[in-house]
């Protein structure tokens, strides 16, 4: 079996983050329940007449497509992998109202043409001119994990030498408002120094774009080697520390092993738990980071958590604004990745210093 | 590792059927299922055909023992249906024995729902309960929490009219790689106004019977149903004696990159695809012995993928068929419900008929199989190809 290194990484979220070349530098406070992405200059990557007829997730799934291509310093790859939970709402909202406000008349295609989920992948296959392998994970909080893990067999089987995986999540402006009524977003605005402490129910709800070019071939750019990939539909919360230790077992690394552990707290007074029983648990011991703060909650968003990871592994820094707790460890080798959303759709991502 | 993939349980509802034996039945007696919509309110009702599961929500709710409280969308409920089918054809007693994933495909997900409450949601509370089985995971997590499936890989597809054929791929190869030593594939769709219209839209829906391959085809029938397959691995068929239906020998994936809806016109993408799925199955096109089309009866597919089939197979064109004048398109499900076809057709040694054809196309000269046949059946080929530029094929065998 061959091993997998992710060699090059994108991000488009609410932080200035698509400059791979600083890390976290600057930071924008936000004060709010609903946060956006952070627009890179998109004419930069896409003719503006195409821009103009994206919605924003594809235009974020593109351009960190580009970046990430670019970093890696390739041209087309072998599959483009792509994850999704909530898929293109923009479009499909515009759909949606419009056989209701019409009452089935007056349609016009484009906005159901670029509704269906694997809008994105397919847009970067078209891009790129890229015939092979095509997928959209469309599950939730683990989507992006589904693709990432989908790439690593292919990569490991040497069925693939370079596939392109991200998650990209856009925010909607009807599914935002359903959202709330059911409080699943805060009721308040909150500063990212107040989220964790909260106390109230719901997250930060928010949008983005993480993409990575995955590889059997440690390339120069290379940020780090994924060792595993784990995801669960359903955990107890009393099951979760256990589930790690076996997951790591079976990696063959002990909890004193783990450098760092990233964590997906989003402040949500009813399912952070999940994270403070570890955080005071086997991960005690532990330098922890979180980053829910920085860049608020969607379907994949833990995909930040693996590009903080990365960012982490490669730089060998880590920025104040995302340390959870006093610890620090010298030399930083191997970091555990670990995020469930609303108590389900746990994962679990090993990656280690290449 | 597993060195191969055995189908050993299957369970289906359609319009042509409510179970394996239903579907079978109406595909030997040329019964399809196409008809006027019933279960939703649309405009569109005189202006096209679809083919239906004639249950009502409520309906499928009894039959599923659902509390009234429940928050399943249709296409959940069409999911759970064929999923224990499947469970109980595989004879799976003890869920927890071995590694067991689900992989579903789905397009339209909670749609139906949303789409009826898309307003109500922010001001009646009743409905709210559906705001959560919207995203395109819910109706697998539904099947998941049915089967008793708990703290596993679950996960759903999501690349429109091949997700089945897709989540069939993956199953394959968490199969192949020791991930899962069993995985429910398949996938499930509802018709919903969403769809109705979009295709509307795009005016490739047929206002009549649809008609793969024919010259003066008209459009597709849209279709819901969902479909799913129990596969499992070497060790486990050895140990339990399985009985298995058949095997997934090759699956091939590759994307067309023409065009966001439409199909090149040379069929790249599907080509690709059948070639992968050959060499992955390590068979000669000469082997394959029936070939179920995608053949979803619009203008652009069925030439776009007939060229393709015309590229890999030449002059050694075995039978053919498309069954969507049985069932419609099924969106999402499609690859799934067609995989049950195949398994069919090899296990009854049976060619089932592309119904409504009268018209050779002028491109070329390929003639569907028209008549029920019985022909030995080793290999046969599935075709899936979606929106996106999205091309499956999945090749089913009797032999490992």
């Amino acid at each position: 079996m061959k091993k997998v290194f992710i060699n090059s990484i994108a991000s488009i979220s609410p932080q200035k983050t698509f400059d791979n070349s600083i890390f976290l530098d600057e930071i924008i406070d936000y004060n709010d329940t609903v946060i956006s992405a952070q627009d890179p200059d998109y004419k930069q990557y896409i003719p503006p007449a195409a821009a103009r007829r994206m919605a924003k997730g594809i235009k974020m799934g593109v351009v960190a497509s580009k970046i990430a291509m670019d970093e890696a310093g390739i041209e087309t790859v072998d599959a483009i992998i792509t994850g999704t939970g909530m898929g293109c709402m923009i479009d499909s909202e515009k759909f949606v109202s419009a056989i209701i406000d019409n009452d089935e008349q007056y349609l016009t295609p484009t906005s159901f043409i670029q509704s269906t989920h694997n809008t994105v992948a397919g847009q970067i296959a078209l891009g790129m001119e890229c015939k092979a392998y095509n997928f959209t994970y469309v599950h939730s909080a683990i989507s992006f994990e589904s693709a990432l893990l989908d790439a690593k067999m292919q990569l490991e089987n040497n069925e693939a030498q370079n596939i392109l995986v991200g998650g990209v999540e856009e925010l909607g402006e009807h599914t935002t408002k359903v959202h709330r009524v059911i409080n699943h977003i805060k009721p308040e605005a909150v500063t990212i120094s107040e989220v964790l402490n909260s106390k109230t129910e719901g997250a930060v709800f928010s949008e983005g774009a993480n993409f990575f070019v995955v590889s059997n071939e440690k390339r120069e750019s290379c940020y780090a080697e994924l060792m595993a990939v784990e995801t669960f539909n359903t955990l107890q919360k009393e099951k979760v520390s256990e589930i790690i230790e076996n997951f790591l077992k079976e990696n063959n690394i002990k909890i004193e092993d783990i450098d760092i552990v990233v964590l997906g707290n989003n402040g949500d007074v009813d399912f952070d738990d999940f994270y403070d029983q570890l955080s005071n648990g086997i991960f005690s011991k532990t330098q922890q980071v979180f980053y829910k703060h920085l860049v608020g909650e969607n379907n994949t968003v833990s995909a930040f958590g693996v590009w903080l990871a990365s960012k982490i592994l490669k730089t060998q820094t880590i920025p104040e604004i995302v340390k959870l707790n006093e610890l620090n460890s010298s030399e930083i080798k191997i970091v555990l990745c670990y995020n469930q959303y609303r108590g389900q759709n746990h994962s679990l991502v090993l990656v280690k210093k290449c | 590792m597993s060195k191969s993939v055995a189908i050993t349980g299957m369970g289906i509802i359609s319009a042509i059927g409510n179970n394996v034996a239903e579907n079978y039945e109406s595909l030997i007696n040329g019964k399809k299922g196409i008809t006027r919509v019933d279960n939703i309110e649309t405009i569109q009702r005189d202006e096209i055909m679809v083919g239906e599961v004639k249950f009502t929500n409520d309906e499928l709710i009894a039959q599923l023992n659902l509390p009234q409280n429940n928050n399943y969308s249709r296409t959940a409920m069409l999911g759970v249906i064929a999923a224990k089918e499947a469970f109980k054809n595989a004879g799976i007693t003890d869920i927890k024995n071995y590694k067991t994933g689900i992989v579903s495909g789905t397009s339209v997900g909670g749609m139906d729902m949303t789409e009826k409450y898309y307003y109500e949601y922010l001001t009646e509370e009743a409905p709210q309960k559906y705001i959560e089985s919207h995203h395109a995971g819910d109706s697998t997590q539904k099947i998941a929490e049915q089967l008793g499936i708990e703290e596993s890989l679950v996960t759903t597809i999501s690349t429109a009219c091949s997700s089945a054929a897709n989540a069939i791929m993956l199953g394959a190869r968490l199969i192949k790689s020791g991930k899962l030593d069993r995985v429910l594939v398949g996938g499930a769709d509802c018709l919903s106004k969403f769809t109705i219209n979009g295709f509307k839209t795009l005016m490739i829906l047929s206002d009549t019977f649809n008609t793969p391959f024919d010259e003066n085809r008209k459009g597709l029938n849209l279709g819901e149903a969902a479909a799913f397959l129990v596969l499992e691995s070497d060790e486990v068929v050895k140990s339990e004696n399985k009985k298995v239906l058949a095997y997934v020998k090759g699956y091939g994936n590759a994307n067309d990159a023409f065009h966001q809806t439409a199909s090149s016109e040379n069929g790249d993408g599907a080509t690709l695809a059948m070639e992968k799925a050959l060499k992955v199955a390590n068979l000669k096109p000469s082997e394959i012995d029936y070939i179920n089309a995608h053949g979803t009866a619009t203008g652009n597919n069925d030439l776009s993928e007939g060229r393709a089939i015309l590229r890999i197979f030449g002059d050694d064109l075995p039978e053919f068929s498309s069954t969507k004048a049985f069932t419609g398109h099924t969106l999402a499900a499609a690859g799934a419900i067609e995989a049950v076809y195949s398994v069919l057709a090899l296990q009854h040694n049976m060619i089932f008929p592309n119904l409504n054809f009268k018209t050779p196309m002028k491109e070329f000269s390929m003639v569907p199989q028209t008549e029920l046949k019985k022909k030995e059946l080793k290999n046969v080929l599935s075709n899936s190809l979606g929106f996106g530029g999205n091309c499956s094929t999945v090749i089913f065998s009797k032999e490992a």
